[in-house]
């Protein structure tokens, strides 16, 4: 058996908000190209995308990695920001510290880290303050 | 009934069109965008009154057939390009997300 992993690596700018969202997209395209159902692909890059905004947000940017697996498809979001102080509460819909200018652009709902659990099977939060937030999300085909 | 013929029938400003044989089926109406991310569904037609970046995003994400901006919302030359780009269908009107809907339900 082989157990080399396929995997994409993305910079994720967290000066320019505009630009979040390009990992997400990029991930689709090659996940569609690789023949990965259309659901599985939908899930993933909804909570990527959900991520990928969190950490230009909150977080001033960070990395994402994808790795496709015989059995999984798995997303890990690592920043170096300010941390989540209280995990169950961030975890909670409708909660968010997200300023009223990512308001008015349709974020900061409070929906994003909710969202995440509920389009992947697995999700593990390792966060410490003033450290940064590493998030492992897997995908089951 | 494809996104051509409804941007005709509704007479809908074509902002862009590249995937216009698209073919589109019911409406999902909504502005925030995390939300619309989780709950509207693949061919649909999003009305929204948003039209940053993200909208392309979201569009690209969820599959939707494609966007209508609704009360007259315009966007930058910058949108059109990565809706070019992406293959999404931005579409516009002058009236309200209601209106849109309900004549929209004629053809979706
Ligand atoms: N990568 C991160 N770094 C620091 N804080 C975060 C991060 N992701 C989420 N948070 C915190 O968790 C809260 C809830 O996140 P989320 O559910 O995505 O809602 P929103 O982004 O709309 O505020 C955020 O408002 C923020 O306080
Ligand atoms: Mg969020």
């Amino acid at each position: 058996m082989n157990d080399e992993r396929l995997g994409f690596h993305f910079d994720v700018d967290g000066t320019n908000f505009t630009s979040a969202g390009q990992a997400s997209v990029e991930v689709k395209k090659n996940l569609r190209q690789i023949g990965i159902s259309p659901e599985i692909i939908r899930k993933v890059s909804i909570a990527m995308y959900e991520g990928e905004i969190n950490m230009v947000i909150h977080a001033g940017g960070g990395t994402a990695d994808v790795y496709v697996s015989e059995n999984c498809v798995e997303i890990v979001l690592r920043d170096e920001g300010p941390g989540i102080a209280n995990v169950d509460l961030a975890m909670q819909e409708g909660f968010s510290t997200a300023p009223d200018n990512i308001r008015s652009l349709g974020f900061g709902a409070g929906m994003g880290l909710p969202n995440m659990k509920r389009y992947t099977d697995e999700m593990k939060i390792e966060t410490q303050l003033g450290k940064g937030t590493c998030i492992t999300m897997r995908v089951f085909f | 009934m494809n996104v051509r013929d409804l941007a005709e029938k509704l007479e809908l400003t074509a902002f862009a069109l590249p995937d216009a044989d698209r073919t589109a089926e019911g409406v999902y109406i909504g502005d925030l965008l995390s939300w619309v991310m989780g709950r509207a569904q693949s061919g649909q037609v999003w009305i929204t009154i948003m039209s940053n970046i993200n909208v392309i995003a979201v569009a690209s994400l969820s599959d939707v057939a494609c966007v209508v901006l609704a009360e007259g919302v315009t966007v930058e030359e910058s949108i059109l390009e990565a809706a070019n780009q992406r293959g999404i269908n931005l579409l516009g009107s002058n009236k309200p997300a209601y209106e849109i809907a309900l004549e929209l339900s004629r053809f979706v």
